[in-house]
C-alpha cells in the first residue's frame, strides 16, 4: 500500500501539481492585459493582488483557470438535471453512445478487413493501399460530407456521428490484427501443418488467439478516436447535442469555461473508456496465461 | 517403414543454389531408433524436415509406410517434436496435448482419456492446468513429447530436443525416452549433436557431414536393449561412441 502510493501515486500528484501551478501562472498572465483594460476603463486603482483575484474569476476569460473549470462542471453535471439540454452529463451520454456505436462498427470492420487480407492473396495486394489512403483524407474535411449525404438517404442523428467514428476507428484495428494475424512463428504453423490441419483450424486455433494482444493494443488506439470521431461529426449537424455541440456554441458566444469543461469532459470520457478496455484487456490475456 | 533413396535437396537461396542434402540414402526399419548426428549445417533436420514433408527433396525417392512423405503427413503417419518445445503459451498444459486430437476430429471424452493416458507417459499427471511458462524446460519438452505421441501415429521424428536443456535434465529425459520408446514400440527417427546421446538411445546411428549435407557412416549399435544410464562408462559403450567420433573426423578430412 505504501509503496503503491510511492511508485504510483506519488509521481502522478506530483505532474498534477505542476500542471496546475503552471496553468495558474498562464490565467493570471493571459487573462491580465484584458483586466488591466478594464481598471483603466473604469479608473479603478488596482493592486497586484486585485490583479490575481480577479484574472480568475472572469466571465469570459482567454483562459479559465482549473477552479473555475471544476465548478462549471459540478454545476452542469450535479445542479442540473440530466434531461435537460444544459447538463453535460446529457451532452456527453449523446457523444458517449456514438462513439462506442461507432467503436464497435470499427473494431468489427477492421477485424473483417484484417481477415480478408490475410487469407486472401487478391484482397492482401489490392486492398492496403486504399485503407492507408482512407487515412489521408482529413476528418474534418470528410465529415460534413458523410454527415450530408447520409442526411439525404434519410439518416439522421446517432447513425451518422457514429460512422464518422468508424471511418476513422477501423484502421489501427485492421492494421494491428493484420499484423497480430501474421505473428503466428513458423515453428506454429509447421505444426499445424504436420497435423494436416484445415486453414480454418488454423485459423481459429492458432492465428486468431496469436492475434488476440495485437486486437487489445489497438482497441486502446481505436477507442480515443472513436471519441474524437463522435466529437468531429457533432460539429456539422448545427450544434444540436453532444459533447461537440457544446464546443461549438461556446466558441459561438466566447464561453470560454464551458469549452474548457467540454474537452475536460472528453478528456474523462476517453480515460474511463481506456481504463475499461485495459481491464478487460487484461482479464483476457491472464485468461489466456499471459504473464502480467 | 521409412525408405531414403539417393536424395538430392538443393536450396535456391540469394547467394546461389546450396546443397543441403546430397545422395542421400537410407532404411529405417519398423521399431528402429535411428539418430542422425552432425555437425551444424550437415543437413541432419533438414533430412527430418523431408521425411515429414516439410521440405520436398529435388530429386531421389522417400518413402513413408509405403507412402510418398506428403501423402504419409495427410494420413497422420507422423508426431513431430520441434528443437524448441512450441507449445502454444495460450493453451494450458491439458488443451495444448489435446490440440492434435481437436484437429483431427476426435471425440470429447476420447480426448480426456488420450490426454490423461500420455501425460501419465511422460509424467507429467497433475500439470493439466498450468500453462507452458510455469513449467520448466525439460517438463515443456516432455508435454511437447505427449503432444506428438497423443494422436498414436506410428512414427515419431524428433528434432533435437533436448538440445537446449542442461545435462542433467537431459540424462533424466534421455531414459525417460528409451521407456516410452520400449513401451510404444514406435518408431522413432532423432536429431541430434551430442555423440553420447545418440549412442546411449540408438539402435542405429547415422554419421553426417556438411557442405555438401551427406551421409558418411552407417552404425548399427551393438550396445544391449537394456540401458541403465551407467552402460555409458562401460567399454563397449566407449568403442561404439570411438566409432561415430572417427565418423564425425572423417567427414572433416577436407578441412
Amino acid at each position: 500500500m505504501i509503496n503503491y502510493f510511492k511508485n504510483r501515486f506519488l509521481p502522478i500528484l506530483s505532474i498534477v501539481i505542476i500542471i496546475f501551478a503552471i496553468w495558474y501562472i498562464f490565467t493570471i498572465y493571459l487573462n491580465s492585459s484584458i483586466q488591466i483594460d478594464t481598471y483603466e476603463r473604469q479608473k479603478i486603482d488596482w493592486e497586484f493582488s486585485d490583479l490575481v483575484k480577479d484574472t480568475m474569476s472572469q466571465k469570459k476569460p482567454l483562459l479559465p483557470a482549473p477552479h473555475q473549470i471544476v465548478s462549471e462542471m459540478y454545476k452542469t453535471i450535479f445542479m442540473i438535471k440530466i434531461t435537460s439540454k444544459k447538463s453535460l452529463i446529457f451532452h456527453s451520454y449523446i457523444t458517449l453512445s456514438s462513439t462506442l456505436l461507432g467503436f464497435a462498427f470499427g473494431t468489427i470492420l477492421g477485424i473483417i478487413l484484417a481477415i480478408s487480407i490475410v487469407e486472401n492473396k487478391a484482397m492482401d495486394a489490392s486492398l492496403m493501399p486504399w485503407i492507408i489512403a482512407s487515412q489521408t483524407i482529413p476528418i474534418l474535411a470528410i465529415a460534413p460530407m458523410i454527415i450530408i449525404i447520409l442526411n439525404a438517404f434519410g439518416l439522421s442523428g446517432l447513425l451518422p456521428k457514429a460512422l464518422i467514428s468508424t471511418y476513422l476507428s477501423f484502421f489501427p484495428i485492421a492494421v494491428g490484427m493484420v499484423k497480430g494475424l501474421r505473428s503466428p512463428e513458423i515453428s506454429y504453423l509447421d505444426l499445424m501443418y504436420t497435423y494436416n490441419s484445415s486453414r480454418l483450424n488454423v485459423f481459429w486455433k492458432l492465428r486468431l488467439p496469436s492475434s488476440v494482444p495485437y486486437l487489445f493494443a489497438s482497441m486502446k488506439v481505436a477507442i480515443a478516436i472513436s471519441l474524437v470521431g463522435a466529437i468531429v461529426g457533432e460539429l456539422p449537424t448545427g450544434a444540436v447535442a453532444g459533447l461537440g455541440a457544446r464546443l461549438l456554441t461556446g466558441s459561438y458566444f466566447g464561453l470560454t469555461i464551458q469549452i474548457w469543461s467540454a474537452l475536460v469532459m472528453a478528456a474523462i470520457l476517453a480515460g474511463t473508456l481506456i481504463f475499461i478496455l485495459n481491464f478487460i484487456s487484461r482479464m483476457t490475456l491472464k485468461s489466456m496465461g499471459g504473464q502480467e | 517403414m521409412i525408405s531414403v533413396k539417393d536424395v538430392d535437396l538443393i536450396f535456391e537461396t540469394n547467394d546461389g543454389p546450396v546443397q543441403a542434402l546430397s545422395n542421400v540414402s537410407l532404411e529405417i526399419e519398423e521399431g528402429d531408433f535411428v539418430s542422425l548426428i552432425g555437425p551444424s549445417g550437415c543437413g541432419k533436420t533438414t533430412l527430418l524436415r523431408t521425411i515429414a514433408a516439410l521440405e520436398k527433396p529435388t530429386s531421389g525417392n522417400l518413402m513413408v509406410n509405403g507412402l510418398s512423405p506428403e501423402d504419409a503427413r495427410k494420413n497422420r503417419a507422423y508426431g513431430y517434436v520441434f528443437q524448441a518445445a512450441g507449445l502454444y503459451p495460450w493453451r494450458n498444459i491439458y488443451r495444448n496435448v489435446s490440440l492434435p486430437l481437436e484437429i483431427m476430429g476426435y471425440k470429447k471424452h476420447e480426448i480426456t482419456r488420450i490426454v490423461e493416458k500420455v501425460l501419465k507417459l511422460v509424467d507429467l499427471t497433475g500439470f493439466e492446468k498450468k500453462f507452458p511458462w510455469q513449467l520448466s524446460g525439460g517438463m515443456q519438452q516432455r508435454a511437447s513429447i505427449a503432444r506428438a505421441l497423443s494422436f498414436d501415429a506410428n512414427i515419431l521424428l524428433m528434432d533435437e530436443p533436448f538440445g537446449a536443456l542442461d545435462e542433467i535434465v537431459r540424462d533424466h529425459l534421455n531414459e525417460q525416452l528409451l521407456k516410452l520408446w520400449k513401451t510404444t514400440n514406435k518408431t522413432i527417427c532423432f536429431v541430434t549433436h551430442s555423440i553420447s546421446e545418440a549412442v546411449y538411445l540408438s539402435t542405429k546411428i547415422v554419421v553426417m557431414s556438411p557442405r555438401p549435407g551427406r551421409i558418411t557412416d552407417i552404425i548399427k549399435n551393438t550396445l544391449p536393449s537394456d540401458r541403465p544410464l551407467e552402460i555409458r562408462d562401460s567399454k563397449e559403450f566407449l568403442s561404439v561412441s570411438q566409432r561415430v567420433r572417427e565418423g564425425l573426423r572423417s567427414g572433416h578430412s577436407y578441412e
